[in-house]
């Protein structure tokens, strides 16, 4: 793994921990008080400015930095996530999100917004410090600028760094140093100065994990060392506390590298003990001013050997106080490990316990799945085959190749049930972000908007989930810019002055099914009907019902803003959108009731990789049409039939008439009409919400049928979505019934498709 | 023999940096995601250095330094705790639950195994 | 043994298949497998000499009369046919061919230029004549048979 690899994977888990974070704020923004939250919130910033530091992306650092900070002040209660506080949260998620994409595509983010938004995010962190100097005085300050601290490379432990400044001041106990001036400035001489020290561990130290002995090595480097060991504070071995700290050191190091040097070897240490360290010139350490019976200190070169792995015969041999006492340090931390796994602690099992195992998962490159999602295709279609040929070769039929066959038909469905379930994902990730452009909008348009998501763990096959986000987004902006009347129209109208947008996702017979509802003023028909003769899309004396008029939005072109705003964009609309969904295998409809708003469905395949469709016979070929295109299939008599103009004809069904589409001859596998009373009409809704009855010859059946491209070795052919293996083993094809419907409004399939395909 | 090192991180990059560093300069690397697995991991091996993170979720930094400092078995071993704090309170804090010292983050590999060194045989 | 070490090093491996009374031969590197005749699933809008779609083992796999592409007469497939499946750029072909009639091995210096008198489509198709044993084999770049095909995986 190299460092491009843990960058990838860092803004992998900054998109992460950006839903995290943004759905965090909103549910703090519904009234969620749990603690728990604003600790998800925090720490998803926090981690992305840890990440974000390591890799040098100043900006987002700088960002994160003072987003965290406020975001402390919450986590501490001394910010009060009010509903005005959450929106320059929000926003500010929206910023970070921004950065990091920036930092990864290398794309710029308005300076400007960002720029104001750490001074709003400042400014609630100073409101925090202000009125809390009032109530409780000395804590430590809340860094207000915005200048981070760990975007400036690696901190040194030398004590004079700014950012240690608030543990800095540690009082030290000379007592044993008696009168001696606590700290001596050295006389700038000549040669190496010695730097004399007084190391007193405190038992704390031990319990910590640091140890007297490394740190007299670490010492030990810094140049020539002697060492004294004071074991006088030993008691007698009865009354020994194996946890408590007996022996204080008298060291003396010549090193020409400062105090400092020295004192960044106790870094981890100086809280646990008494510290001195004072500069003298090449002179041997006074003795401990007083009691002149005490034993002269004898210098001794101070032996790490003991340090190493195989310790023993270094230390047999060598007979000096120094040692000795290491060894005592050592032999006392022994001892209290020793003594201290007698009355076992099982406070971390418990807690383990308690909280019990966070779900397992791993990271699988799609690649794997999708290739494992063709074997079973493979898998299934070889299965069908092989049921196809043994019901052909066996015609008694109850032989036990076939309840082996059943048992193996329910297991490769099972198989590939499961497999499609890897794929499957939440829509979250979309649902989220469609509050960012909620929010976006509702900015731009100076509408007050609230977004209710529902059914966000709904899951469906991330392909389907990687093109949904487009067409939500541009209803999303519709329902807020078109369907929501302005604060003022709604308290007018006696309703919220905030509007409401939902958003649904529920499972409905094996589709996924999303709703996106506004509570606005619903569609206003008049004005549709108006715009639709205007366009000739209708005419003036057509009688539509409430439904076809609605439905009328969804037609090429058809924008019913008085005037074009940026955020509908112009020529953009919901035919756009219609036609994505349906080519995700989907559709889309609208519900509308003036007054009190509109609801927009949308049905989705729960996967592309596999299709329902109805096996059809057309020209002595077999060819898929998906179910989710077809309204109803009819029988037609010979009477429904119209010829209409040269070479059209009307099926009457219901009364009203609707063009009959031979399949076989704009497929091109037949030169004239078939005879439309020998076949079967299959109505489908097309695009524009205009029916058409295609025929075919026969209908064979409906199946499940996986999915094959056309265009991995061949090309993309006119009306033909793709392709799929049935069971005879032989390639049929799925229509494109868009594709086909709106060739039959011109004259041939062809050069409409070709014009697109340049285009 | 391999120092072992435990590390304590809910953040993958911080992970991952971590594993590379600590594989490059020789170390068997043992990782964890939180306290609470970061205990779990204690209770089948013995590092020779723990490495943790003060941000996690289910059980912070501070909340498993005293778990493993509470734990006879394993309380003697250094714990260096990886922080982006620059407040003398975060530190505090982790030293009064009985950290043995300290890296800040973004760490730079050198000062990283420095630290390791130093608080280890 | 000189000579096979020799065709080794400098000798290049072909399939020469028969077209009608013509013999015809493709590099060996660009040939996956060699199947037979399974009738294929037609394509609307297809050019005359795609023949259709067949699945092969799970790849829509597109079959064309090679026949009808060099300009000859269109095949009338039968079990006995072969199919060729080539690779061509990025995608992979079927050629619906008569019948596969040898492995050849050969040296640059045995491929004598196409003639003047060509066909259009066989002056770019074809690399150059073989003569061996008394017949003649033309050699066909089949990426220069499938210009479109090329270009798309380009």
């Amino acid at each position: 793994m190299d460092m491009n690899e843990i960058k990838e994977i860092f803004f992998q888990e900054c998109e992460e921990q950006l839903a995290e974070l943004e759905g965090g704020l909103l549910r703090l923004n519904d009234g969620d008080r749990d603690p728990e939250t604003v600790n998800a919130v925090f720490r998803a910033v926090h981690s992305i400015k840890g990440g974000a530091g390591a890799f040098g992306l100043d900006d987002l650092v700088s960002f994160a930095h003072v987003f965290e900070t406020t975001l402390e002040c919450v986590r501490s209660n001394r910010l009060e996530p009010s509903p005005d506080v959450l929106k320059v949260m929000l926003k500010s998620a929206d910023v970070l999100a921004d950065l990091t994409n920036a930092a990864r595509d290398g794309g710029s983010v308005d300076a400007e917004r960002s720029r104001a938004l750490i001074g709003e995010l400042e400014a609630l962190a100073r409101g925090e410090v202000e009125t809390l100097a009032r109530v409780e005085a000395p804590v430590a300050e809340t860094p207000a600028s915005p200048a981070p601290d760990a975007g400036t490379a690696i901190e040194t432990p030398a004590p004079s760094s700014g950012n240690n400044e608030g543990f800095q001041p540690i009082p030290f106990s000379f007592d044993d140093f008696g009168d001696e001036p606590a700290l001596e400035t050295a006389d700038e001489a000549s040669c190496v100065p010695t730097c004399e020290i007084l190391f007193r561990p405190r038992s704390d130290l031990y319990a910590k994990g640091n140890e007297a002995t490394l740190l007299l090595r670490d010492l030990s480097r810094l140049g020539d060392m002697s060492i004294h060991c004071d074991m006088d504070s030993l008691p007698p071995l009865e009354e020994m506390n194996p946890e408590e700290a007996y022996f204080s050191w008298r060291i003396s190091v010549a090193t020409d590298r400062g105090e400092d040097a020295v004192r960044s070897v106790f870094e981890f240490a100086e809280w646990d003990c008494d510290l001195e360290v004072r500069t003298v010139k090449d002179e041997p350490l006074a003795t401990d001013g007083g009691d002149p019976d005490e034993a002269p200190m004898q210098p001794v070169p101070f032996d790490l050997s003991i340090l190493d792995d195989d310790q023993g015969p270094s230390i047999v041999e060598t007979e000096s106080p120094a040692v000795a006492a290491v060894n005592a340090a050592e032999t006392a931390t022994a001892v209290s490990q020793a003594a201290a796994a007698a009355s076992r602690n099982t406070a971390a099992a418990t807690a383990a316990n308690a909280q019990g195992a966070a779900a397992q998962t791993i990271r699988v490159d799609l690649d794997r799945v999708d290739r494992l999602i063709n074997l079973v295709g493979e898998l299934v279609i070889n299965q069908a085959m092989l049921s196809q040929s043994v019901v052909e070769n066996d015609s008694n039929g109850v032989s036990s190749i076939n309840m082996g066959l059943e048992e193996l038909q329910q297991l490769t469905r099972e198989i590939q049930d499961s497999v499609m379930a890897i794929r499957a994902q939440p829509v979250k990730p979309v649902f989220q972000r469609m509050s960012r452009i909620v929010r976006e909008i509702a900015d731009v348009t100076g509408k007050s908007v609230r977004l209710i998501t529902e059914g966000e763990n709904t899951e469906v096959d991330k392909t389907v989930i990687d093109k949904l986000a487009e067409p939500l987004t541009h209803m999303i902006r519709n329902a807020v810019d078109h369907g929501l009347e302005s604060p003022e129209k709604r308290e007018a109208a006696g309703k919220n002055p905030e509007g409401t947008v939902r958003l649904t996702a529920k499972h409905r017979s094996g589709r996924i099914v999303i709703e996106l509802a506004d509570d606005g003023a619903g569609i206003n028909r008049e004005r549709v009907r108006q715009k639709a003769i205007d366009n000739d899309l209708i005419t003036a004396d057509q009688n539509l019902s409430d439904e076809e008029v609605d439905n009328l939005i969804f037609h090429a072109g058809f924008s019913t803003a008085d005037k074009i705003s940026d955020i509908s964009g112009r020529g953009v609309g919901m035919d756009v959108v219609k036609r994505s969904i349906q080519a995700l295998g989907g559709r889309i409809s609208i519900s509308s009731k003036p007054g009190h708003g509109s609801v927009f469905t949308m049905s989705l395949p729960l996967t592309l990789a596999v299709l329902d469709g109805m096996v059809v016979t057309v020209a002595g070929q077999t060819l898929v049409v998906p179910l989710t295109a077809i309204v109803e299939t009819l029988q037609p008599e010979a009477a429904a039939i119209h010829s209409f103009g040269a070479a059209q004809r009307l099926i009457s069904i219901r009364n009203s008439f609707c063009p009959l589409v031979d399949v076989g001859k704009i497929l091109n596998f037949r030169a004239s009409q078939a005879n439309p009373v020998e076949g079967v009409a299959l109505l489908v809704e097309s695009e524009g919400g205009g029916q058409r009855a295609l025929m075919v010859d026969a209908i064979q059946g409906q199946r499940q049928v996986v999915i094959k491209s056309l265009e991995a070795n061949y090309s993309h052919v006119p009306g033909i979505a793709a392709a799929t293996i049935l069971g005879d083993g032989r390639v049929a094809l799925i229509l494109d019934v868009d594709a086909v419907v709106a060739a039959s409004r011109g004259q041939s399939l062809k050069p409409e498709i070709s014009l697109a395909a340049t285009g | 023999m391999k120092k072992k090192v435990l590390t304590v991180d809910d953040s993958r990059t911080i992970r991952n940096m971590l594993l590379v560093t600590l594989n490059n300069a020789g170390f068997e690397t043992i990782q964890a995601e939180d306290g609470i697995e970061g205990l779990e991991v204690l209770e089948n091996t013995r590092p020779d250095v723990i490495v943790t993170d003060i941000n996690m979720p289910r059980l912070d930094g501070f909340g498993f330094i005293e778990g493993v400092r509470r734990n006879e078995k394993y309380r003697a071993i250094p714990i260096l705790v990886l922080t982006t704090e620059s407040d003398a309170e975060k530190k505090n804090r982790a030293r009064q639950a009985g950290a043995t010292g300290w890296i800040v983050k973004p760490f730079d590999p050198t000062k990283l195994i420095d630290a390791i060194e130093r608080v280890t045989a | 043994m000189t000579n096979a070490v020799k065709n080794l090093t400098h000798g290049r491996e072909l399939i020469a298949f028969r077209i009608g009374d013509q013999e015809f031969c493709v590099n060996i590197m660009s040939v996956r497998e060699i199947r037979g005749w399974t009738p294929a699933t037609a394509m609307p809008h297809a050019p005359g000499h795609v023949l259709g779609v067949i699945n092969l083992r799970g790849v829509v796999l597109p079959i064309v009369d090679l026949s009808q592409r060099l300009g000859m007469a269109p095949a009338e497939p039968t079990v006995r046919h072969v199919i060729i499946v080539a690779q061509v750029g990025a995608k992979v072909v079927g050629l619906l061919v008569d019948a596969v009639s040898d492995i050849l091995t050969v040296v640059d210096e045995n491929i004598q230029p196409t003639p003047n008198i060509a066909s259009e489509i066989e002056k770019v198709c074809a690399r150059g004549i073989l003569a061996i044993e008394g017949r003649m084999i033309c050699l066909i770049d089949l990426d220069a048979l499938f210009p479109d095909i090329e270009s798309e995986a380009a």
